[in-house]
């Protein structure tokens, strides 16, 4: 009964949420609706005792990186009058095409039960069982991911602050710029 | 079965949101008063006859009363759900306090960690407060603000992880008990435990939380995002009426919540020696409220003692500082923990 309340309330500002998120002409209310999408799904992975996933869901998506998107974009001020102009000729046609396509596909994988059925019994997202998982059978990748991550953040800072001096800006010294770093 | 379930969460709702009000209007009074009498003046005096205690109950009612205005060139759907978006954040860490051992709303597996995320919401509501204002001074306060609270939510939540550590539990319940049964060389003697085993062993976290939930709450001497000679009023500049006083009152239930929480992790939080858990249910929130009521005093110092930081200052002690000093703190709490 609870759940189906919450599913009530939350399903529709789900939609409303996706909707705003592609509809919208001002990229802030492009990103509060993803927020508001973002949030219905976390409270979704609550009510079916993931409350994980919906923390994490919270604390990452609305919470780090929303703020980011809404930084970006205030920072860089974009007006709300965006031009509206299409660079790729076609476009919508092609995108309505392809858009089909998905359904189609996504329909077909459906039916063949590519995407596994739930199994009936209630999932059990308590971190032990999470922290279980992924310290257990899972280690290697999860290690991995992180190897990743701490590659990627390393170069995005090397790419920020060690820059080829002819970008820095020393045009005079232009015999030794070839790829060097200061 | 199901009716109880509806009124109990009715009542449940109810009780948040008293204890939030409450909370909010005391700790506002507090500082009227304690400002007024490190300044050495008498502060609120008449309302309510006795000391000015109806003072906030008073500008309540006269904030309540004023004409909201709406400037021209305001988003309006943005601005006018800005504050309950920042309130709401708040709101629901006050959901997971424990005040006895059965006195929560709601006891979650995962207490710290759905505090840490749920009250990052309210960093969206001052970005959308600020932007949807229309007005630099707003939209410079909002982007200072997000700036900080994303600086400082790395300290404050990695100070939480040394807690967690040695608690071995995410719960809120769960370390108020692993606090009570904490074992010294062995032994776990009730009267050794008089003093908070956290506050000792957690004291390099206490001070990164501590300093962490002042910028969180942006309170001097980390106020840049309303820095009135600077920015007017930054992102609550615009707003008037009942919404300011949301964002009033959020600010304040925000600080009461923080402190409830630095209260429960490191300080012991309702539990106090030698009382038996039936007791501790009617003695709890007396215990707790006591040491929420210390904390907020601090914080209330704090604001009327320190000068305001630069932005540069404030963000250089959260990267520089704050967050090596709280990695070094988890290592170390790591290691010790293994090793004994």
């Amino acid at each position: 009964m609870g759940e189906l309340v919450v599913f009530v309330i939350f399903a529709p500002l789900a939609l409303v949420g996706a909707l705003t998120m592609v509809a919208a002409r001002n990229p802030v209310h492009s990103a509060m609706g993803l927020l508001m999408t973002l949030f219905s799904v976390a409270v979704f992975y609550v009510s079916n005792n993931g409350h994980f996933i919906a923390a994490v869901q919270v604390i990452v998506y609305a919470g780090a990186i929303m703020t980011l998107f809404l930084f970006v974009i205030m920072l860089i001020g974009v007006d709300s009058a965006q031009d509206n102009q299409e660079v790729l000729p076609n476009q919508r046609p092609i995108a309505v095409a392809l858009g089909l396509a998905l359904l189609g596909l996504v329909l077909a994988a459906g039916s063949q039960g590519w995407v596994p059925r739930g199994t009936g019994s209630p999932v059990n997202g308590t971190i032990e069982n999470v922290s279980d998982e992924l310290f257990g059978a899972w280690i290697l990748p999860f290690e991995v991911t992180s190897l990743l991550l701490i590659i990627a953040s390393v170069g995005t800072i090397a790419l920020a602050q060690f820059r080829p001096r002819a970008i820095a800006g020393d045009e005079a010294d232009e015999s030794a710029v070839d790829g060097e770093l200061v | 079965m199901i009716v109880n379930f509806w009124v109990t969460l009715g009542i449940k709702m109810a009780l948040v949101l008293g204890v939030m009000l409450v909370g909010a209007l005391v700790s506002i009074f507090g500082e009227l008063k304690i400002s007024a009498h490190m300044q050495s003046r008498i502060g609120p005096y008449f309302a309510g006859g006795r000391w000015g205690w109806a003072q906030p109950l008073a500008d309540g009612l006269k904030f309540i009363q004023k004409e909201e205005i709406i400037p021209d060139t305001v988003d309006v759907r943005v601005f006018k759900l800005a504050p309950y978006v920042v309130l709401m954040g708040t709101m629901a860490i006050y959901v997971v306090i424990p005040f006895g051992p059965d006195m929560v709303a709601g006891n979650l597996d995962l207490g710290v960690f759905y505090v840490l995320a749920i009250s990052s919401i309210s960093t969206v509501g001052v970005l959308m407060a600020g932007w949807s204002s229309g007005n630099k001074y707003s939209l410079m306060g909002g982007l200072r603000a997000a700036a900080q609270l994303i600086a400082y939510e790395l300290p404050l939540v990695l100070a939480v992880v040394g807690v967690v550590i040695l608690a071995g539990t995410l719960s809120l319940n769960g370390i108020v008990e692993a606090q009570a049964q904490w074992q010294w060389f062995g032994v776990t003697p009730e009267w050794l435990n008089v003093i908070p085993p956290y506050l000792i062993l957690q004291a390099v976290g206490f001070a990164i939380f501590l300093t962490a939930s002042l910028a969180e709450l942006s309170r001097t001497p980390f106020d840049m995002p309303i820095a009135e000679s600077e920015l007017v009023m930054g992102y609550l500049t615009e707003y008037s009426g009942l919404r300011f006083t949301m964002f009033f009152l959020g600010e304040y239930a925000g600080m009461v919540a923080l402190a409830a929480i630095a209260s429960t992790l490191f300080l012991g939080g309702y539990w106090l020696p030698f009382v038996s858990d039936d007791l501790l249910n009617f003695i709890g929130p007396v215990v707790l409220i006591t040491k929420i009521a210390l904390l907020v005093f601090l914080f209330i110092w704090m604001r009327w003692t320190f000068p305001r930081l630069r932005e540069d200052q404030l963000q250089q002690l959260a990267w520089r500082i704050l967050i090596p000093v709280a990695l070094a703190n988890i290592v170390v709490t790591a290691v010790l923990k293994v090793v004994f």
